[in-house]
Order: structure tokens, then C-alpha cells, then sequence
């Protein structure tokens, strides 16, 4: 990408001073973020029309203000509005998890689906799952899952310190070790159960529930802000551990706070909605091509572009397929060749 | 020697003979291994019966047929795809410069899934033997897709690139067996063995079938070594070395297929063997390709046949998966060497 970053070496800068507080907006990405969200904005009133009854664009509006007919009602606010905002939520959530991942190991191909954290939800709820326990509680699960396999990867990799590559390799062994288990179940597991957890380990947002949107949207509250911070501190330490740590960096603790709101991101998402592959690995792809270097406010559109695709994807999952399929197939399916086109075009920035 | 007289030199030749030495260790124990695999089994048996069946075969004794119909295919697929998957990971982290990759860098576990699921599904087909040109074919597809994308625009294939489109696909075809598999349970049933990975099963002609494959890459690959040695120390040193890398990469990328797309039509996908064994081995081999290349010859085979005799053991009479155990085994192994190395220096 180094061709378009050029290109941007200029990028519209304004300085912005109010009081003791000056910061500098760049209009540029600015506008990109406020183009995502119009974007998400209009996809999301479109979804909320479409399904075996469709309701005209005007009906689901007065329906989510609550002025609507009373089957209108029901149908938006209690059946589609939970899928559409767990989708929403997960998909921006899966996407800054990715940039977190992606800046901290300054690799490219690292996301959490990689070092174990998608594997450690995986293995503990297929297991919940083919030995019958109750459904109501496979969210709690499959979160403690990912949170212990997270845990578990960075303990593993601390040695004096935790270096990024250490990290990445440990993550992948003990991913394969996850998978091994989960396999293992698969086969061990009569066809009947091991069906259900298959489905479960595709990724969707099928029978999101309010408290399902509610649980997301006060983790997203709580850590989105802290990674727009965390953002900068990210940018020092991509210098290397020298220069941040003579720039007065702690770098360890700086690490460590990345690693749990990355991990926080990952693990909630996953907990609720399953392994939805490929958002985080390729939306701060997007985002950096579209908007250069991450910072926060292009982790903002990072977080915007990952709810598109993640309800895009679910949207054709849903309605424009001969059958049925979960998003977290679709994800890859619709993502996948427009990253290849991407990669076929341009010289990523890598 | 002239330049025997120089310490530094005798240390060098010390050194040489002494992986050497470790290397000759390593073949006794592929041998004893290969033997542990033909002997161990949920039917026990003598090393004497063992040795008869091989060289005096006897087709009434019940027990040498066991060890010529069932254990022998077995072993001798275990030895060529443990070395295929070894040599070829080490191939590729040479290639791609980037000590995460291995063959499945180039999407060919899943393409051979893929392929096999689509076998299942649009095809009814359910034996080992029908799977192996639809692996193999799903193997090469995919990596040659891969390779094609990653060479296709700016630049020619960069490690980068070739890694990213490696997992782009994968990803996309992976998605696309899921919802094979979403749709259809009995296909479900069926793939879910295949996809452990596994060496249980399977006829002696399926090795007859890859052999040549096998032979043919792992003879190129060997040939190579000198070149990745060139790669290995970055692009523009072995450009300014004189070292035509697009074509050794290209190159380095058809052995790779031509390996593990051999190996994944007669085991199914197994994980891990080539990742952890070229990291494994450098510890005692050092960094030169030409000894990581042969000691992942030999090692390869013998954790893979390890790994093997260790599924039929821990829940025997039942056997776990081959694929199951090296991704069980080899996990600890690359999180300690994680932990104890410097993992730069490829």
C-alpha cells in the first residue's frame, strides 16, 4: 500500500483547540467514518424490512420509535432488532479485537482466531453441547472458554516479559492443542449431538435475545473507549520496546492492558454468537488500506466496517441463499474475494 | 587439510560430525519406531512374527496377515507422509521466510477437505481409496490458487502475500465445507473421520497410488537445499547472492504440493507435523538447510509413526486419530521451544 500511503503523506490535518485540550483531527478519515456509518445506518433500516414479512421501510421506523401496528412491533422490536444489534455489536467488536491483535504482534496474519482464543470458546462449549448440558448457560461457557485460553496463552508466553512472537507461537500451539480436543469430541460424539455442535461452531447470530444485546453493548462501552486510548500507547510501542521504553513507556503493563481488551473483545463476541471467522482478520486490513495507520479514530471505522460486513453477511445468510446458512460461513464466502481482489490490485501495507 | 590447522575450521568439522552422529541416533530410532508400529496393535504381537511376515511371509499364520494387510500399509503411509509433511514445512519456512508457516500456508488441508467433503455430499463417495484423487486434486487447486493470487499483481508472490492469500483461501474454503456439512448430516458422519486425520484403514495401494509424488518432491526438495540455505538470509542478499528467487519460490511452492498433497490424500489433514518438526529439529541441526532437510527426513516420520502407535495405545482396544495426537503432542513441544529460543534467525 505504500503507493496510496504516499499519497497520503499530506493527509488533511486540522488542529483542534478548545481550552487546555488540542488534538488533531484528520478530515479525511473523519469523513471515511461518517461514510461507514451512513452506510451502516441505511443497511441496518434496509435489513430490518426484509424477512418472511416484510414491513415497509416507513413501518419498521415508526415500529422501532414505537409507534407502529402491534404486529409491526413484535416483529421488529422483539424478533429482529436483538439480531440485528447483537450482529451490529459482534462484528465491531470481532473487528477491533483483530487491530488490537494485528498492531500488538505487528503481523499481519494474527488475529485471535489464530492464538487460540476462537479455539478455547470452541472446545469448552462443543463440549456443553455434546454432553447435553443446558443451552441457557453455553453463552457463560463458551466465554469463560475464550477467556481461559487467553489467559492461558499469555501466561504460557511470559518469560521476563512477553515477547510479541513468543506470543503468536504459543497462541498457535496451543490453538492446535484446543483443536485436537475439539476434534477429538467430534468423532468421539454420536452424529446427533456432534450435528448441533458443528452448527454451534459454524458462528451465528440466530436468536440473539435482548440480554444477549444488552451484555454486548455494556462490554463495548466499557472497552471500546479504553482501546481508542490504548490506540496511541500501541502506536509507541510499534517503535520496538527500546524506543517506547526510553519514551517513558511502561511497555509490559501497556501490553498486558492490550492484550485483556483484545482478548475482552474476542471472548465476548465469541461467547455469544459463536467462532465467526475472518472479520477480525480482514476489516483492519480495510480499514489501514482506506484510512492509513491505525489510530483511534480509524479504529472507529474499523469498528464500523466490521458491523457492515458481519450484518451484510448475515443479511445474505438470512434472506438471499437457497437455504439457510449461519454468518459465520457467509463471512468468509463474502469476504473473502474482495480481500484476494484487494490483495491482487494493491500493494498492502503489511 | 590445509585449513584443518585453523581451530575455528576443527571446531566447524567437530561440529559437522557430531550432527552427524545425531543424525545416525535419529535413523536407529526411525527403525525402531517403524518396527514398534508394524508390532503394536490391539492385537499384540511377537517381534519374531513381526520380522517372518515381512521377509518369510506365511499367509495362513493369522497374525502375519494382520501385520502385511493392516499394519503395513499403515507404517509405510505414516513414513511417507511424516517425511513429506516435515521436509515440506521446513521447504516452505525457508520460502516464505516466515517461521509460522507451514503447508497449510498454501490452503491444501482444506482444499483436500473441501474437495473430499464435496466428494461426499455431491458424489456419495465413502472409502479411503475414492478420497485420494480428491484430496489430492483439492490440495493442489487450492495452493495453486493461492500461489496464482499471490504472484498475480504487484511484486510477484512476497512471503507476505503468499501467506495472507494462503489464509484468505483457506478461510473461504474451509467456510465453504462448513456449509456442506451444515446441510447434510450423513456427509457430516462421514467426513468427520476423514478430517481427524488418520493412517487406520487404509489399503496398500493408496501408498502405491502417492509414492511417486512422495518420492519426486522429497528428492527435489533435497536438491534444493543449497538454494533455500541462499533464501533464507532475505531477499535482497540472495538477489544480490545471484539467486533467481520468484523461480525458487516457485519451485519450493510445486514440491510443497507435490508432498503434502500426497500426504493429505492418503492420512487426511495432520496438523502441526509440519509447523513443529523443522522448528524441533533446528535445535539440534542448526540453521543450514542441508541438515535441516535430512534430520526433518528422518524425524518427521518417527513422531508421526510415534504419534500413531500412541493412538492405539491410550484407549485401546479403541484408537484415537493420528492427527488428534501430533496436534496434542506437538503443542506442548512448540510452546517450550517458543518459550526457550530466539524463533528469528530463519
Amino acid at each position: 500500500m505504500s503507493a496510496a500511503s504516499e499519497a497520503r503523506a499530506h493527509p488533511p490535518l486540522r488542529t483542534v483547540r478548545a481550552g487546555g485540550v488540542s488534538f488533531r483531527l484528520n478530515l479525511r478519515t473523519l469523513g471515511l467514518v461518517g461514510l461507514a456509518a451512513a452506510a451502516l445506518f441505511a443497511l441496518a433500516a434496509w435489513s430490518l424490512t426484509l424477512g418472511s414479512f416484510p414491513i415497509p421501510l416507513e413501518g419498521v421506523l415508526r415500529a422501532v420509535l414505537g409507534r407502529g401496528s402491534e404486529d409491526h412491533e413484535f416483529i421488529v422490536r422483539t424478533l429482529r432488532l436483538p439480531r440485528l444489534l447483537s450482529a451490529l455489536m459482534v462484528g465491531a467488536a470481532l473487528a477491533m479485537s483483530g487491530a488490537i491483535f494485528q498492531g500488538l504482534v505487528r503481523n499481519p496474519l494474527v488475529s485471535p482466531d489464530i492464538i487460540g482464543i476462537n479455539q478455547g470458546a470452541t472446545l469448552v462449549a462443543v463440549f456443553w453441547i455434546v454432553t447435553g448440558q443446558g443451552r441457557t448457560t453455553l453463552a457463560p461457557v463458551a466465554f469463560a472458554g475464550a477467556v481461559a485460553a487467553a489467559l492461558a496463552v499469555y501466561l504460557l508466553s511470559w518469560r521476563g516479559g512477553v515477547a510479541p512472537n513468543r506470543l503468536v507461537l504459543v497462541g498457535i500451539g496451543l490453538n492446535a492443542a484446543l483443536a485436537a480436543g475439539t476434534t477429538y469430541l467430534l468423532v468421539r460424539f454420536p452424529i446427533e449431538q456432534v450435528g448441533a455442535a458443528v452448527a454451534w461452531s459454524a458462528g451465528s447470530v440466530y436468536a440473539s435475545t435482548w440480554s444477549d444485546v444488552t451484555t454486548l453493548g455494556a462490554a463495548l462501552a466499557i472497552l471500546t473507549p479504553a482501546a481508542m486510548v490504548l490506540m496511541w500507547h500501541l502506536r509507541i510501542l510499534q517503535f520496538g520496546d527500546d524506543t517506547a521504553t526510553s519514551l517513558g513507556l511502561p511497555v509490559e503493563a501497556t501490553r498486558l492492558t492490550l492484550v485483556l481488551v483484545g482478548c475482552g473483545f474476542s471472548a465476548i463476541a465469541v461467547g455469544l454468537a459463536g467462532p465467526i471467522g475472518f472479520v477480525a482478520l480482514m476489516v483492519p486490513h480495510v480499514a489501514r488500506m482506506l484510512a492509513g495507520a491505525m489510530t483511534a479514530s480509524v479504529l472507529v471505522l474499523t469498528a464500523l466496517l466490521g458491523a457492515i460486513m458481519l450484518l451484510a453477511s448475515d443479511v445474505v445468510g438470512q434472506y438471499f441463499l437457497p437455504v439457510t446458512l449461519p454468518v459465520g460461513v457467509i463471512t468468509a464466502v463474502v469476504g473473502a474475494p474482495y480481500f484476494l481482489f484487494l490483495l491482487y490490485r494493491s500493494n498492502v501495507r503489511l | 587439510m590445509v585449513a584443518s590447522a585453523i581451530p575455528v575450521t576443527t571446531d566447524a568439522s567437530r561440529w559437522r560430525l557430531a550432527r552427524a552422529t545425531v543424525l545416525l541416533l535419529l535413523v536407529g530410532a526411525l527403525a525402531v519406531t517403524t518396527l514398534l508400529s508394524l508390532r503394536i496393535g490391539a492385537l499384540g504381537l511377537s517381534t519374531s512374527d513381526t520380522v517372518a511376515a515381512l521377509f518369510q511371509y506365511d499367509p495362513d499364520s493369522y497374525e502375519q496377515t494382520v501385520v502385511r494387510s493392516l499394519r503395513l500399509p499403515r507404517t509405510l503411509i505414516g513414513l511417507g507422509a511424516g517425511a513429506a509433511l516435515a521436509v515440506s514445512g521446513a521447504v516452505m519456512q525457508a520460502a516464505t521466510r516466515n517461521p509460522l508457516a507451514g503447508p497449510s500456508i498454501l490452503g491444501v488441508s482444506s482444499g483436500a477437505s473441501f474437495a473430499v467433503v464435496s466428494a461426499i455430499y455431491f458424489l456419495g463417495i465413502s472409502t479411503p481409496s475414492g478420497y485420494v484423487w480428491f484430496a489430492f486434486v483439492g490440495a493442489a487447486a487450492a495452493s495453486l490458487l493461492v500461489y496464482g493470487i499471490a504472484s498475480a499483481g504487484r511484486g510477484g508472490a512476497t512471503p507476505v502475500k503468499l501467506a495472507l492469500s494462503g489464509v484468505i483461501v483457506s478461510a473461504l474454503l474451509a467456510s465453504w465445507s462448513t456449509a456442506l456439512l451444515l446441510l447434510d448430516q450423513e456427509t457430516l458422519d462421514r467426513a468427520r473421520f476423514w478430517s481427524a486425520g488418520s493412517l487406520a484403514g487404509r489399503p496398500l495401494d493408496i501408498f502405491w497410488t502417492v509414492s511417486p509424488f512422495l518420492v519426486l518432491g522429497l528428492a527435489g526438495a533435497l536438491l534444493m537445499s543449497r538454494q533455500l540455505n541462499v533464501m533464507s538470509m532475505g531477499e535482497d542478499t540472495a538477489k544480490a547472492l545471484g539467486l533467481h528467487t520468484g523461480r525458487v519460490r516457485l519451485v519450493s511452492a510445486l514440491l510443497v504440493v507435490m508432498m503434502t498433497g500426497a500426504a493429505v490424500a492418503a492420512a487426511g489433514p495432520i496438523g502441526f507435523v509440519g509447523l513443529a518438526v523443522p522448528h524441533i529439529v533446528r535445535v539440534v541441526s542448526g540453521p543450514d538447510y542441508r541438515w535441516v532437510l535430512a534430520y526433518c527426513l528422518v524425524v518427521g516420520p518417527t513422531l508421526l509413526l510415534g504419534a500413531d502407535i500412541m493412538g492405539r495405545l491410550v484407549v485401546r482396544p479403541a484408537e484415537l486419530q493420528v492427527g488428534i495426537i501430533t496436534a496434542f503432542c506437538g503443542a506442548p513441544f512448540l510452546i517450550v521451544i517458543a518459550r526457550r529460543r530466539r524463533v528469528a534467525g530463519l
